[in-house]
Order: C-alpha cells, then sequence, then structure tokens
C-alpha cells in the first residue's frame, strides 16, 4: 500500500477499513509448519535467506495452528494423515487460507494408489493450488502472492 | 546352499514331509499349515534358528492355486545361516495359527499380513489392521485389489469426472 508514500504534512491518510484490513491481513500471514514430504525442504528453502519469506511478513512458522491463518500442505496426504490435516485445519482460527503445495497435495502427483490421498482438497477446502514437483521456491512465493491478491479482493461485508 | 543347512532340511522333510527347493542358493521348504508351528519350534529349539526375520505373504492370484504362499524367513545368528519355510494357503478363507507363541515379533508380522493380505491367524493376540486406518475396505497387496482410484480427466469427460469428485466442505 506503501503508507509512507501517502502521508501527507499532517502525517495522516485516509482509507477505508477493508483497505486496512486486507493490508493487515496479506502482510502478516502465519503459516503453520505442515511439511509432509520433499516439498518440506523447498518450502524451507523459501523461508531461508536466499528467498526470505519474511519480506511478506511470514518469518514466522507457527508450530501451533491456534496461531496461524494459513495452511501450507507440503506434501502427499496418507489416508491415516488425513483425519489429523482435517482436525488441524479446524482448530485454526478464521479467516484461514490453505496453499497445496506441489503435485501430491495438488491431485496426488504420481501416487495413484490406495494409501494417498488424490489432492487435499478431499479433506480440506483448497485456495491456491501449487504445481510443481517439487515446486520451486519462487513458485511457492508465486502462489502466495496469489493467495494475497485473493485475500485483497475480499469484502468485509458481502453486497447483495 | 551351505552344507550345514543339508541335514536340517532332511529333518523337515522325515518329520513334516516338507517338499524342499532351492533358488540362487537360498533354500526353501514347502510346509503344510497344520505342520507350520511343529516346524518353527524344531527349528528355533533344536537347529538354533532364533530370529524371525521376516514374515510376508505372496499372492500368486491368478495362476496357482492356493493362491496365497506365506513365507517365514529364518535367521541362525549362532550358526549364521538363513532358511525360508513356505505355506500355502487358500484364498476363500485364509486362515494359520499364529506364530505369536513361538517368535514374538510374529505379532505385528501378523497384523500387517492381516491388514495387506487378508490373512487370518488363529489365536492372535491383537488381530488389528497395522498400517491402513481403521474402517478400510479390502486389503491392498491382494493381486485383485484395485490398483488406484482417481479417473484421469481429460477435456471431453472432466465436468462429468468433476462432479464425482469428493471435495472437501467447509
Amino acid at each position: 500500500m506503501g503508507v509512507e508514500q501517502k502521508l501527507g504534512n499532517m502525517g495522516v491518510v485516509t482509507t477505508t477499513l477493508e483497505n486496512v484490513v486486507n493490508w493487515s491481513r496479506t502482510n502478516a500471514m502465519w503459516p503453520m509448519l505442515f511439511g509432509l514430504a520433499c516439498c518440506a525442504i523447498e518450502m524451507m528453502a523459501a523461508q531461508a535467506a536466499h528467498y526470505d519469506m519474511s519480506r511478506f511478513g511470514m518469518e514466522l512458522m507457527r508450530a501451533s495452528p491456534r496461531q496461524s491463518d494459513l495452511m501450507i500442505v507440503a506434501g502427499r496426504v496418507s489416508k491415516k494423515m488425513g483425519p489429523v490435516l482435517r482436525r488441524l485445519y479446524d482448530q485454526m482460527p478464521e479467516p484461514k487460507w490453505v496453499i497445496a503445495m506441489g503435485d501430491c497435495a495438488s491431485c496426488g502427483g504420481v501416487f495413484n494408489n490406495y494409501a494417498i490421498y488424490q489432492g487435499v482438497d478431499e479433506v480440506v477446502p483448497v485456495d491456491v493450488f501449487v504445481a510443481g514437483c517439487p515446486p520451486r521456491p519462487e513458485a511457492l512465493i508465486h502462489g502466495v502472492l496469489t493467495l494475497h491478491e485473493k485475500v485483497n479482493a475480499m469484502k468485509l461485508v458481502e453486497k447483495k | 546352499m551351505e552344507k550345514s543347512l543339508e541335514p536340517i532340511i532332511k529333518d523337515l522333510h522325515e518329520k513334516f514331509g516338507a517338499a524342499h527347493e532351492e533358488f540362487r542358493g537360498e533354500a526353501q521348504c514347502i510346509v503344510k499349515a497344520e505342520h507350520i508351528l511343529a516346524a518353527l519350534t524344531l527349528l528355533r529349539d533344536t537347529h538354533h534358528f532364533e530370529l524371525l526375520s521376516s514374515q510376508t505373504a505372496v499372492d500368486y492370484y491368478p495362476q496357482t492355486s492356493p493362491r496365497f504362499h506365506v513365507v517365514y524367513q529364518l535367521t541362525s545368528i549362532e550358526k549364521n545361516l538363513s532358511m525360508q519355510l513356505r505355506v500355502p494357503v487358500n484364498g476363500d478363507q485364509p486362515r494359520l495359527p499364529t506364530a505369536a507363541n513361538v517368535y514374538k515379533t510374529a505379532v505385528w508380522r501378523e497384523r500387517e499380513l492381516l491388514d495387506m493380505f487378508g490373512i487370518e491367524f488363529e489365536g492372535h493376540p491383537d488381530p488389528r489392521r497395522i498400517l491402513m486406518p481403521e474402517g478400510t475396505e479390502g486389503h491392498p497387496l491382494r493381486k485383485d485389489f484395485p490398483l488406484g482410484y482417481e479417473e484421469p480427466q481429460f477435456t471431453f469427460n472432466y465436468k462429468e469426472i468433476d462432479l464425482r469428485k469428493p471435495y472437501a466442505k467447509e
């Protein structure tokens, strides 16, 4: 939003409540640690110094679902993990979002078999799918930015 | 095959009529289901096979009948020997006496066989699935179990399959 540039001599800026809320939601989005497989390595790389997701206010990966508002499902979800994933998702406070990172979380990937969910959208509603096996950190960051666009378009009150 | 295995195989043949096979230097004895406990006990107590290093099964459906072979891989640490016992098991109602009283490792191995092949073990102390979640239907390692459950979506049938997909609700 670039608040500094909008500040006049009086140090005052006017905007809508919706803008402020969406700005605060996008720029301090705390993801939950949910590394299930090799995608987690790329997720860690995206967090580390080279790609540095703290530019988007995402330097904190929370281990507790109650403190996070974004779930990055990084890896394949087995049939036994599904209920656990759903339970963690239910424990997250509203508003919450889900990124399915990688092919396995998006559609089952190469694991079309009895043990793996064919896409995590069978368990939790997904906002952004990131393709790749595993996706590079740039791809994950692109996914996060896509989610930011979605959040910025959110309305506080549904218009009828 | 190891020379020192020969008297053991001869012993198994005399006591239980076990047929003997050899594959790439590894000894296999095919034992009937009613003799398996006695054979395992004999090997453990007399021939020093202290370790049941693996217990698994093979599904030969549809070529062979009976379709299952339950395989006991035994190791003798004292004599540095290993050998296999195989028990053919019928596919209609696969049942075997449990080996848990002879080798304690068999408890989890047999739970896995129950889970993956649906082979029941009489007298098993804890007959539950071990890998798949409770309420799973079927036994995944059987040859007649479907390979995958997701249908590939193409442009011509995308919507039709999409309607059937189990999407999560909020």
